[in-house]
């Protein structure tokens, strides 16, 4: 199995690494581009579903009447638990989350579902279901669930060395940081269409990450082997992680739906209901203590994460995890404690987002080493610089940290190209002449491990299929959502079997192609299907050689094949058309289609012992930012970004720009603008796009620096490229940095606390604290000693 | 009334082909209407006109011709859309060819998932394609439009790449005048709909039916219908009305139609002085000004809105005409309560007058969570004029976010005039005002803002008034 698609020919390179447009592009732009609620004029006489939500965070169901709503004109029917053949669950590992609950665990939470004719009428059928409920007290904050010990499992521990020595380090102090969560905001909201298929099976279209599970909760909940099932992915309108887990109750109700009416059930949460039935990335509580050399070198540290998981278990055991892992950020951790508690509370079920954990993880240490250097009155980035990892290090877990060394490349490099200390300068002085607004600038790292931290999921296949006209159909596990999966797809099938982009048609993502696939998720979609679509296309490759070989009378190994043509080694003037090539195998009885599959080398991890190695290798980043600061309202501007990736060879330079400039862009949103809010009913209050803001283009800076780390070559992947769908958005911790420096320079230097996300409100009364500093110190009527 | 014989019939061009929508229950917003007739481009991204992904446009009038105008399909209703010459994201593209706009966002990686690209695309069409444009387009013209995937950066350059629109049927089109909308009277699904053409048939109709609700852009009561299944029997128009859509300016007044949309104030108010212009730019998004109208806004009477606070601190009144006759009332006195107004059910503003000269000088401040596009959670505007002696002529101080209505703050003037002559605009003066804010200002905690935050930011903004009288005299 060749990570790096090599096979028995050699590859020509010249369309892999192709900065080449999204492979729907121009669906995109013209509006072709189908979604699948789009899809619904497609389907004859369809039933619209619409729920009936509770209206308590916490309460006992003791009686539904839904009579009234059958009478509404144009109700279909009511979907209850008594409409259930099989389980009526659609929690992803624990069972844990029931879609007609006799107790009501959150805000809004469904109780039963109305189908109708219009959604007009499925609406006011489900206002028409009268419920009676007995309320209950309930949890709605992390502080909360840890005072009455609610957590949804046992805590999870990663150690190493001897924690306690912080204790007598020369700068010792504590300190707690809470972290808000963030609504993935898709633009497409989560979608579901079923029907019953011609031989009895039950069809979906879905807007999941996940297809395979999709269809295991479809057959789990119709009490159906999973082979009458098939559930397919045509694109997503944006997922993050919100469609990873959370795309299966909807299909589920729509399956339900189709099984008991047998008419097509579409089901599609508008923005109100997403906001309020979806989980989202984890809020975070974090208290630590750490231990400083005097000179900024971390002795070590204890840190204890509490995360907020919502309701149900959901994938937080996993995000948890991903957290602990990352709390070491690029930095050498030499005695560190850490402990992990997932809160159970009465909201939406936290799920995966775009850092799975990581995020979380690395904003506690970054706060860590930012109140260090201020403590120490050291520049923030000699502090951080002085605890990189180097090459030969191994993380808290024990995993070799390869390409170490990376890091301090990619961080010199930029603060170089960035002008980083010239602008500090600058900086400095502009701030002295401008006592009502101050600019900050921070530069931070990014370490992120690439695999899903369950090795098992660390499995790809495809399935190739080149028709005797010499078109490919190409058919694999990952799903796209946006990321330009299919795109590199394409570009590794075109690459590898000698054949322009247009020769190769990616499918939709479909169990029906592809049995038991991984989520696309984890950054490692590429890495995974990409690596399977390549062995599969390397076999064919050498079969269709084989053939080639007779026809061009030349010796099997000097065959090339290049943008549609077959010839000998630099006689492309003997060339022959590929579909001649696969025509003639066909004649041969060559098969013309392949499974490839791909499974990740040399990751294994022992979560009990808390040791091993999860991650097949690290990305690595740094961004450097620039903000400025309105003393008077605490509002901010961000002036300039500059970063430096590494994404290994690039197989698609556009994409992954596309994904280190939007992943950071969606980082600012979770560090700044974006923020949770829920009432003391446990209602989201901001569960609306007027409410809440995710980043609009006058949030981008005006300068905006991408480049790629070169000669970076990852050994042992495909086509040695490295993952870059998540690392990008941990950049945005420069900005927080950034925002937190220009806050110190309205004070006296001292460390800024500063909840997360960044408002101007938190800013603002940061600022204030600030000012209070600098007087108290200047002022000796301020002074105490 | 029935509508076979009293009116126009509900039919509009849609991407040149004349759809109607006769038989559609009124409520139905344009978004649905347009995507049940196969037309999935644009999409339903938040149904409160804040993400854009429902974004078409529709050709207006602009001097010597027309123009191509970004609106949320979302927060039209469909026979609101009666008349109206609309183009959908379908129509860029016909014969296979893609529009200079379409181009450049597909090859310059403009779009990730695609669901909001339709939106960014007719945002940008309509900029490429605006009568006058000189240098690239202007990225502030996707304001109204949000992607979650790509950072914006690769859409703020496809708009910065494009060059004068390309000759061709789009640009032909507007040299002629936009569709005159005409009356219409329609009723369908139990509920009606009226659009007359002269303030004295809309009073009229409000008149004869208590019932009968006003609708002006719809960019507020439209959401309430999307979000919150808001039901109304019988929904007045008051688009087609000429009268309500002048603007004229006079020594003594500048007269804004209350029906103007906010875009349309900005381009024809020409002597508009600066502090003007930034308000109307950070009033909601260009697609929502392209529809939304002062009238709209201050009817509405939201505690948060962005319309009253300037206006208040320019002393502006109020038209108001019904059958029973006209008025002229100060905003100061129209705001009586919690979205509640002077204004009786039966009666219509006309105009928003604002007197000249306009004060000395004038701030309007913004202050949101995000900059652009957002709620405000303290909207302040302060106005100030100096006697010969650098002494404090007139002041004015005015609040949205603080209370339950836009707010004068009479207290704060009190504070730097005085019962015995003006007093210098200095730090002593910023203090006595914010003495008195802390008295008057009443604000709430909630999801924009704390009590303690509203009511400190809204002093602060005094100080910063004085630093910026100060900046802009030095």
């Amino acid at each position: 199995m060749g990570a790096a698609g090599g096979g028995c020919l050699k590859i020509a390179g010249t369309i892999a690494g192709q900065a080449v447009p999204h492979e729907s592009a121009r669906e995109h732009v013209t509006g072709d581009a189908l979604y699948t609620d789009d899809l619904l004029l497609r389907f004859a006489r369809p039933l619209h579903a619409w729920p009936v939500i509770a209206p308590h965070a916490h309460a006992l169901v003791k009686a539904l009447d839904f009579s009234p709503a059958l009478s509404e004109p144009g109700v279909a029917t009511v979907l209850t638990d008594k409409d259930v053949p099989g389980e009526g669950d659609s929690g992803s590992n624990r069972h844990d989350e029931p879609l007609f609950p006799t107790e009501v665990m959150y805000h809004s939470q469904p109780v039963a579902w109305v189908l109708g004719e219009t959604l007009d009428a499925a609406q006011r059928g489900a206002r028409r279901v009268s419920v009676e409920y007995e309320p209950l007290p309930a949890i709605l904050s992390i502080e909360d669930a840890i005072l009455a010990g609610n957590f949804h499992s046992a805590p999870l521990r990663l150690a190493r060395g001897d924690a306690s020595v912080i204790e007598s380090s020369p700068l010792y102090f504590q300190g707690e940081l809470k972290i808000g969560g963030q609504e993935h905001f898709y633009l497409e909201t989560q979608s579901a269409i079923a029907w019953l298929d011609e031989t009895g099976g039950v069809a979906a279209h879905s807007s999941t990450q996940h297809p395979t599970e999709t269809q295991e909760v479809i057959a789990r909940v119709l009490g159906i082997p999973r082979n009458k099932v098939t559930v397919e992915c045509l694109r997503m309108g944006g997922a993050f992680g919100g469609k990873e887990v959370q795309a299966n109750p909807w299909a589920a109700i729509a399956a339900l739906g189709a099984w008991k009416t047998r008419r097509p059930v579409r089901v599609r949460l508008t923005r109100a209901l997403d906001f309020a039935l979806t989980g989202k990335r984890h809020p975070f509580l974090a208290r630590y203590a750490a231990g400083f050399t005097k000179n900024g070198r971390l002795e070590g540290v204890r840190i204890s994460l509490y995360s907020d998981g919502g309701w149900s278990l959901d994938l937080s055991e996993p995000v948890l995890s991903r957290a602990m892992f990352h709390c070491d950020n690029a930095y050498l951790l030499p005695a560190v404690e850490i402990t992990g508690l997932i809160c159970r509370t009465h909201k939406t079920s936290q799920t995966a987002f775009r850092g799975f954990g990581g995020p979380q993880g690395m904003l506690v240490i970054e706060e860590i080493l930012d109140e260090a250097a201020r403590r120490l009155s050291l520049p923030p980035e000699i502090v951080r610089e002085r605890n990189f990892y180097r090459d030969g290090d191994t993380t808290h877990y024990g995993q070799p940290v390869k390409d170490a060394g990376r890091i301090e490349i990619i961080w010199s490099r930029l603060k170089e190209s960035s002008g980083f200390a010239q602008r500090r300068e600058e900086i400095d002085h502009w701030n002295s002449r401008h006592p009502h607004f101050k600019r900050g600038l921070a530069i931070t790292p990014v370490k992120f491990g690439i695999s899903f931290t369950a090795t098992f999921f660390n499995q790809g296949a495809a399935l190739v299929l080149i028709y005797r006209d010499g078109s490919v159909q190409v058919n694999h596990g990952g799903a796209e959502m946006g990321q330009g999966l299919h795109t590199k797809i394409q570009q590794i099938a075109a690459e590898t079997l000698g054949l322009d982009l247009e020769s190769v048609r990616v499918m939709p993502t479909s169990t029906g192609k592809i049995p038991n696939t991984s989520a696309t998720a984890a950054s490692a979609g590429t890495d995974l299907n990409g690596a399977a679509v390549a062995d599969a296309c390397s076999q064919l490759r050498c079969r269709l050689a084989q053939g080639a070989a007779v026809l061009l009378g030349c010796d099997v190994a000097d065959v090339r094949l290049s943008q549609g043509l077959v010839f000998p080694d630099a006689e492309e003037h003997r060339a022959i058309p590929f579909a001649r090539v696969c025509d003639a195998a066909y004649r041969q009885r060559v098969p013309l289609f392949a499974q490839g599959y791909y499974r990740t080398p040399d990751i294994h991890y022992d979560p009990q012992a808390g040791r091993g190695a999860p991650f097949h290798y690290f990305a690595y980043a740094a961004a450097v930012s620039e903000v400025e600061v309105d003393g008077f309202t605490g509002d901010y501007r961000l002036l300039r970004t500059d970063i430096l990736e590494d994404a290994g060879d690039s197989v698609s330079p556009l994409v992954d720009r596309g994904q280190i400039e939007g992943g950071f862009i969606q980082g600012v949103g979770w560090l700044t603008l974006e923020e949770l809010v829920w009432d003391a009913k446990g209602r989201l209050a901001t569960a609306g796009a007027s409410t809440y803001k995710l980043p609009s283009w006058t949030e981008v800076p005006d300068v905006f620096e991408v480049n790629f780390l070169e000669r970076a070559t990852e050994r042992g992947t495909i086509f040695g490229s490295k993952a870059v769908g998540e690392p990008p958005l941990m950049l945005a911790i420069s900005v927080r940095e950034a925002i937190r420096d220009a806050i110190a320079r309205f004070g006296a230097g001292g460390p800024v606390l500063l909840e997360s996300p960044a408002t101007p409100e938190r800013v603002f009364f940061a600022v204030q604290r600030a000012r209070a500093e600098r007087e108290a110190r200047v002022s000796p009527v301020g002074a105490t000693q | 009334m029935k509508a076979a014989n009293s009116s126009q019939s509900p039919d509009f061009l849609l991407n040149n082909r004349p759809v109607s929508v006769r038989g559609v229950d009124p409520q139905t917003t344009l978004l649905d209407y347009i995507r049940a007739q196969g037309l999935t481009g644009a999409k339903e991204g938040c149904a409160e006109g804040e993400c854009g992904a429902c974004t078409v446009v529709l050709v207006a009038n602009r001097a010597g011709g027309s123009e191509y105008r970004a609106v949320n399909s979302c927060l039209m209703l469909a026979p609101m859309a009666a008349g109206h010459e609309i183009y959908t994201v379908e129509a860029l593209a016909a014969g296979g060819k893609l529009a200079e706009v379409q181009q450049a966002m597909a090859a310059g990686g403009g779009s990730q998932c695609g669901y909001c690209t339709p939106g960014f695309v007719m945002s940008m069409f309509a900029e490429h394609y605006r009568p006058g444009r000189v240098g690239p387009c202007d990225p502030h013209e996707l304001g109204g439009n949000l992607c979650r995937c790509t950072g914006y950066r690769p859409i703020r350059d496809a708009a910065l790449s494009l060059g004068p629109a390309p000759s061709g049927d789009f640009l032909d089109r507007l040299s002629r005048p936009a569709p005159r909308l005409e009356a219409i009277e329609y009723e369908s699904a139990g509920a009606r709909f009226s659009r007359p053409n002269s303030i004295e048939k809309c009073l009229s109709i409000l008149a004869g039916d208590p019932e009968a609700r006003l609708i002006s852009g719809g960019t507020d009561l439209v959401v309430e219908s999307n979000l919150r299944s808001r039901r109304w029997k019988h929904l007045v128009s008051v688009e087609a009305i000429g009268e309500l859509r002048e603007f004229s300016e006079s020594a003594r007044t500048i007269t804004i139609g209350a029906a103007l949309p906010l875009n349309e104030i900005a381009m024809r108010w020409s002597t508009a002085p600066d502090v003007c212009r930034q308000w109307l730019q950070l009033f909601a998004s260009p697609p929502l000004r392209n529809r939304a109208t002062l009238g709209g806004n201050l009817a509405t009477a939201s505690p948060i809105g962005d319309g009253a606070p300037l206006l208040l601190a320019l002393d502006a009144s109020v038209r108001l005409a019904s059958q029973r006759g006209r008025r002229t009332i100060p905003l100061a006195s129209f705001f009586t309560g919690y979205r509640r107004t002077a204004l009786a059910p039966d009666e219509l503003i006309t105009a928003i007058e604002i007197p000249k000269p306009l004060p000395e000088f004038v701030r309007f401040y913004k202050v949101a969570k995000r900059r652009m596009d957002d709620i405000s959670t303290v909207a302040a505007a302060m106005a100030m004029d100096w006697d010969a002696s650098g002494r404090i002529a007139r002041a004015r101080f005015a609040f949205g976010g603080v209370a339950p209505v836009p707010l004068r703050v009479l207290a704060a003037e009190e504070a730097v005039i005085g019962p015995h002559g003006g007093q210098r605009w200095n730090d002593a003066a910023v203090e006595r005002v914010q003495a008195a804010l802390e008295k008057t200002l009443d604000p709430i905690g909630d999801h924009r803002g704390s009590r303690e935050y509203r009511l400190a930011v809204a002093k602060s903004l005094v100080a910063k008034f004085l630093w910026e009288r100060r900046e802009a005299a030095a």
